[in-house]
C-alpha cells in the first residue's frame, strides 16, 4: 500500500452541521484511502455521513451550517482543505466529478442539456463555445442519447435518460476521480442495471477511479474493488470486496448482510438490525453502534474502538468481534455468514 | 447531507404553542404591543385624550408642538394629539370591519367554489378574476365614488375591493383539504355539506385566513386613509388620519407637524400590523413564507 | 406560441366585458341625475327630458349597457365628461403617457435595485445585511405613499430645494415622484426575490453547477436567478398594476397631469364618467400587463412553453 502513491487519502476528517437542534456530527474522525484506478464502495444507511464525506471532498459542504471541523483530505498528495476557492473550482469537475443521487432534480430545468454539458467543458478546457457544444453532443452519444435531442430540456427526458445526461456532464472532462452518490437509487430497477452497466463501461474507457456511494451491497459486489462500511459518521470496516463479503468482521456489516433476503436459504424471517441510526446531535458514548449491537459488552459503551488491521488490508473497528473472527478464521478459513 | 427537516407545523397547534413561538420574534412582539396599545387608545379615547377632538379655539390655531399641545394644533386650534387618539377608533373600525366584510364574502365564495368544484367553482372564480383584474385600490375608489363619501360607504368599498383575494386563498385551502381522509370520513358518515364546511374544513384553513387578515387590516387602513386623502372617505370634522394629513398639506411649508404626526400614526400602525402578520405567518404556516 | 397568444387575447374578452359591466353598473347606481349635473340647476324640465332622451338615459339598464359596450368597441367611445363635455377616451389618452412614464420609471428603479438586493439578502441569509434589508422592506411596505410624497417634497424641494415639487417636463421632476412611488414595489420585489432565491439555491441543480467548478457569480446569476424568476416576474407585473392604480394618489401630490390626477379631479367634481372611464382604462392596461407576464413565463421556463404548444 505504501509503495503506490495514493490518489486520495482522507485523514481524521470531521464534519459538523450547526443546527437549531444542536451540533450534528455528520462525519467523525474518518480515515479512508483510495489508489489510482481503484473502485471503492462506500456503504451505509441513509444519514450515515456518506454524502457529507463526498461533499467534503468536493469542497461543497454548505457553510453555514456545515463546517469541516478537523482533518485533512489529500488528493494527488495535496491537501484539498488548504486550497483556495479558485483552485478548488479547477479541481471540481475537472479532476473530481460527482454524480448526484436524484437525476430528476440535478439538472437545471431552464437550460438545454447540451448547454449544461458544454458549461462543464468550457470551464475546464481552452475551447470555443462551438467546440464545447460539439463535445457535449459527443458525450451525449457516448451515454446513448441521440444527438437530435441535444437541444432538449431536462423535462423532456425520462429519469434514466436524465441520469445519463448527469453522467455525461460528470465525465465530460475526463475526471481522475468520480464520486457517484447513489446514482441508481431514484431509478426503476431495469433502468438501474442499464445505468450501472453504462458507468462500468465508461469507467473502463476513460480509466477513472470511482467512489460509489450506495446502500446496496449488490452494486458494490459488481462494481468495486474495495468497500468501506460507514456507520454514524465513522468507517467501521474497510476491506477488499472479496475479504468483506467472505469474512465480514464488524457486527454492523454482518447485520447488513443478514438483512439481505436470500432465496437459496429457507429462512423464516430476515434478521434485521434492531433499532435505528442514533440521533446525530447526541451520539452514544463509546462505539456508536453498541446500543444496537447483539455482541456489545460493557466496555463498548465507554471506549471508542480503534481500527485494527485483522488481515492484510482488512480493517475493522470492533475488538469484541475481532477475537471471534480470528478464532473462526483460524478454525475453518472464514466466517460463515 | 442529513435531511432532518422539521415536520410541518399544523394549524391546529395549540394556542399556547403559537404564543411561545411568536414570543421569540421581537418584531412581531413589537407589532403586537403597538396593536394592543392602539386598541387601548381606541377604547379609552374619550378619557385619555387631553382635549375634545372637535373643540375649536381659533386664537390657539397653528400652535407648534408644546407642553400644552404635544403634537401642536391645527388651523382651527384643535389639539392634534387628541384628534390622532380619536382617529385610532376610526382606523381600527375601518380596518376590522372592511376585513370582516372581505372574510365573510371571500370565505363564503371561496369555500363554496373550492368545496363543490366544477361549474360552480368556475363561475365564482371567473367572477373573482374579473374583480381581481381591477387593482383593489381602484376598485375601492370606483365603489366609493358610486356610494358617496362616508365612513360606512368607505368600509364597504374597501371590504368588497379585497374580497377576491380572500376568496382565492380560502378556495385554495379548501381545495387541498377536500380530498383528505377526515373530510371523506365525515362524508361517509353522512354529514351535511354545510356541516362539513363549517366544522371540518374552515377551522383547518384558519392559519392562512388569520395571516391574510392581519396583513389585510393594515392594507385596509392604508387604502381607507388614501380614499380620505383624495376626498372619497370620511368627511371633516371626523378625525380620520388620512383626512387630517390631507388637510395639513395646505400648510406644509410652515406647519409641517400637521402632516407629519397623522402620517406617523398611519405608518406605525401599518408597520406594527405588518410585523405581527409576518410573525404569525412564520409561526402558523411556514409554507406560506415569502 | 402564436396560437397561445391569440387564445389568451380572446380569453381577455369576457374579463374585460365583466369589468365594463361592473364599472357601468357602479356608474348607473351612482346617486344624482346626470342630466341635472350636466345642464345645471337652472335647466328646465323640458331640457332635462330632452337630454335624457338624447343620451338614452330612459332606456332599460341592459340596453344602456349594450350601447355602452357597442360604442366602446366600435368607436372607442366610453362616454363624455359631465364637465367639459369632451370625450373621456380622449382625455385619458392624452393623460396616459405621463402615467406610463412615471410607472415605468418606478418599475425600472424597483427592479434594478430590488433584484440585486434580494439576491444579496438571500445568499447572506441571517446576516446583518439580510436583517436590515428585511426590516427596511417591511418599513417600505408600511409607508403610506401620500405621506411619503409630502415628506419628500418638504425635505427635497421646500427645505433643500434640490428637486421641483411639481410639474412633469424635465428629468428632475421625475425624481421625487419616482422616489415616492418606487418604494413599495422595491420592497415587494426585494422580498420576493429573496424568498424565491432561498428556495432555489437549495435545489440540487445548483449543487450540480457548483460541482462543475462554476464560479459563484454565474451559479447565482445564471443558474439560480434563471429559475427564481417566475414569482419575481409575477410580482413585478402585479406591482406595475398597482403603480398604475397608485398613480391616483401620487399624481395629485406632485401635480402630474396623468390619468390618476384626471380621476381625482373628476372625483372632486363628481364627474363620474371620467372616474369610471379611468377605472376601465387602468383595468384594461392591467390585464395587458398580466398577459405580458404570462408570455414572459413561457420565455423564462421551457416547461411552461411546452404547455403552450
Amino acid at each position: 500500500m505504501e509503495n503506490k502513491k495514493l490518489l486520495l487519502d482522507i485523514q481524521d476528517l470531521s464534519i459538523q452541521y450547526d443546527t437549531e437542534g444542536g451540533t450534528v456530527h455528520a462525519v467523525e474522525h474518518l480515515n479512508l484511502t483510495l489508489e489510482h484506478g481503484e473502485n471503492l464502495g462506500f456503504v451505509g444507511e441513509t444519514g450515515a455521513g456518506k454524502t457529507t464525506t463526498a461533499l467534503g471532498i468536493m469542497g461543497l459542504i454548505p457553510n453555514p451550517p456545515g463546517i469541516i471541523a478537523d482533518g485533512k483530505i489529500f488528493f494527488e498528495g495535496e491537501d484539498l482543505l488548504k486550497k483556495s476557492e479558485r483552485q478548488m473550482r479547477d479541481i471540481r469537475g475537472g479532476k473530481i466529478a460527482m454524480i448526484f443521487q436524484d437525476p430528476m432534480t440535478s439538472l437545471n430545468p431552464v437550460m438545454t442539456v447540451d448547454k449544461q454539458i458544454a458549461e462543464m467543458v468550457l470551464l475546464h478546457n481552452d475551447v470555443s463555445e462551438q467546440q464545447a457544444l460539439e463535445r457535449a453532443v459527443e458525450m451525449l452519444e457516448m451515454v446513448g442519447i441521440k444527438k437530435e435531442r441535444a437541444h432538449d430540456f431536462p423535462h423532456q427526458f425520462s429519469g434514466g435518460m436524465k441520469q445519463r445526461v448527469v453522467i455525461a456532464i460528470a465525465l465530460a472532462c475526463n475526471p481522475i476521480l468520480l464520486i457517484a452518490d447513489e446514482p441508481t437509487t431514484a431509478l426503476d430497477v431495469t433502468i438501474q442495471a442499464q445505468v450501472l452497466e453504462l458507468m462500468h463501461e465508461l469507467r473502463r474507457k476513460i480509466n477513472t477511479s470511482l467512489i460509489m456511494i450506495t446502500h446496496d451491497l449488490g452494486i458494490v459486489a459488481e462494481m468495486c474493488d474495495k468497500v468501506a462500511i460507514m456507520y454514524a459518521g465513522r468507517v467501521v470496516e474497510y476491506a477488499s470486496t472479496e475479504a468483506l463479503y467472505n469474512r465480514p468482521a464488524h457486527p454492523y456489516t454482518e447485520g447488513l448482510f443478514n438483512s439481505i433476503p436470500d432465496i437459496d436459504r429457507d429462512e423464516e424471517e430476515l434478521k434485521v438490525i434492531q433499532g435505528l441510526l442514533p440521533d446525530p446531535t447526541n451520539l452514544p458514548s463509546g462505539c456508536s453502534f453498541h446500543p444496537r449491537c447483539p455482541y456489545a459488552i460493557d466496555s463498548c459503551s465507554s471506549d471508542m474502538p480503534p481500527m485494527v488491521e485483522i488481515e492484510a488490508g482488512h480493517f475493522v473497528a470492533c475488538p469484541v468481534r475481532f477475537e471471534h473472527w480470528k478464532n473462526a478464521a483460524d478454525g475453518n478459513g472464514g466466517v460463515k455468514r | 447531507m442529513s435531511g432532518n427537516t422539521a415536520p410541518r407545523m399544523k394549524s391546529e397547534a395549540g394556542l399556547l404553542d403559537i404564543w411561545r413561538r411568536l414570543r421569540k420574534n421581537p418584531l412581531a412582539m413589537f407589532g403586537l404591543f403597538i396593536v394592543v396599545l392602539l386598541i387601548f387608545f381606541a377604547i379609552t379615547a374619550d378619557v385619555i385624550a387631553p382635549y375634545k377632538y372637535y373643540e375649536q379655539n381659533l386664537i390657539n390655531s397653528f400652535q407648534s408642538p408644546s407642553k400644552e399641545h404635544l403634537f401642536g394644533t391645527d388651523e382651527f386650534g384643535r389639539d392634534i394629539l387628541s384628534r390622532i387618539i380619536h382617529g385610532s377608533r376610526i382606523s381600527l373600525q375601518v380596518g376590522l370591519i372592511a376585513v370582516g366584510i372581505s372574510v365573510i364574502f371571500g370565505g363564503f365564495f371561496g369555500a363554496v367554489a373550492g368545496y363543490y368544484g366544477g361549474r360552480i367553482d368556475n363561475l365564482i372564480m371567473r367572477g373573482m378574476d374579473i374583480l381581481l383584474s381591477i387593482p383593489s385600490i381602484l376598485l375601492a375608489i370606483a365603489i366609493a365614488a358610486s356610494l358617496g363619501p362616508g365612513l360606512y360607504n368607505m368600509m364597504v368599498a374597501v371590504g368588497i375591493s379585497t374580497t377576491p383575494q380572500y376568496a382565492r386563498i380560502i378556495r385554495g385551502s379548501v381545495l387541498s383539504l377536500r380530498g383528505q381522509e377526515f373530510v371523506e370520513a365525515a362524508k361517509a358518515v353522512g354529514s351535511s355539506d354545510t356541516r362539513i364546511i363549517m366544522k371540518h374544513i374552515l377551522p383547518n384553513c384558519l392559519a392562512p385566513i388569520i395571516v391574510q387578515s392581519t396583513l389585510g387590516v393594515a392594507s385596509a387602513i392604508l387604502t381607507a386613509a388614501g380614499l380620505s386623502f383624495i376626498g372619497l372617505g370620511i368627511q371633516p370634522p371626523t378625525p380620520e388620519w388620512g383626512a387630517m394629513l390631507s388637510g395639513g398639506r395646505e400648510y406644509i411649508r410652515d406647519y409641517a407637524y400637521m402632516t407629519v404626526f397623522p402620517g406617523l400614526a398611519i405608518m406605525i400602525t401599518i408597520l406594527a400590523l405588518n410585523f405581527l402578520g409576518d410573525g404569525l405567518r412564520d409561526v402558523l404556516d411556514p409554507k406560506l413564507k415569502r | 406560441m402564436l396560437k397561445y397568444i391569440v387564445k389568451r387575447i380572446f380569453s381577455l374578452i369576457p374579463v374585460l366585458l365583466g369589468v365594463a359591466f361592473i364599472v357601468f353598473t357602479l356608474l348607473y347606481l351612482t346617486p344624482g341625475d346626470p342630466a341635472r349635473i350636466v345642464l345645471g340647476e337652472q335647466a328646465t324640465e323640458e331640457a332635462l327630458a330632452e337630454f335624457r332622451e338624447k343620451e338614452g338615459l330612459n332606456d332599460p339598464f341592459l340596453v344602456q349597457f349594450g350601447n355602452y359596450v357597442w360604442k366602446a368597441v366600435t368607436k372607442g367611445d366610453i362616454g363624455r365628461s359631465y364637465m367639459t363635455r369632451r370625450s373621456v377616451a380622449n382625455e385619458i389618452m392624452s393623460a396616459f403617457p405621463s402615467t406610463l412614464k412615471l410607472a415605468l420609471s418606478c418599475v425600472i428603479a424597483a427592479v434594478l435595485l430590488g433584484i440585486p438586493i434580494g439576491i444579496l439578502s438571500a445568499i447572506r441569509q441571517n446576516t446583518l445585511f439580510d436583517n436590515i434589508t428585511r426590516f427596511l422592506a417591511i418599513v417600505g411596505l408600511s409607508m403610506p405613499v401620500f405621506w411619503q410624497g409630502v415628506l419628500l417634497i418638504l425635505l427635497f424641494s421646500v427645505k433643500l430645494r434640490w428637486f421641483p415639487a411639481s410639474g412633469f417636463d424635465t428629468w428632475a421632476t421625475l425624481v421625487l415622484p419616482t422616489l415616492t412611488l418606487a418604494c413599495n414595489p422595491l420592497a415587494v420585489i426585494t422580498r420576493m426575490t429573496r424568498s424565491s432565491m432561498l428556495e432555489v439555491v437549495r435545489q440540487d441543480y445548483i449543487r450540480t453547477a457548483r460541482a462543475k467548478g462554476q464560479t459563484e457569480q454565474i451559479v447565482i446569476w445564471r443558474h439560480a436567478l434563471g429559475n427564481a424568476l417566475i414569482p419575481i416576474v409575477t410580482v413585478i407585473g402585479l406591482q406595475f398594476g398597482s403603480l398604475l392604480a397608485g398613480a391616483v394618489l401620487t399624481e395629485s401630490i406632485f401635480s402630474i397631469p396623468g390619468v390618476g390626477r384626471l380621476m381625482v379631479d373628476a372625483i372632486k367634481m363628481r364627474d363620474y364618467p371620467v372616474v369610471q372611464g379611468g377605472v376601465l382604462f387602468i383595468a384594461v392596461a392591467f390585464s395587458f400587463v398580466n398577459l405580458m407576464v404570462d408570455l414572459l413565463y413561457a420565455w423564462i421556463d421551457p416547461r411552461i412553453r411546452a404547455q403552450y404548444r
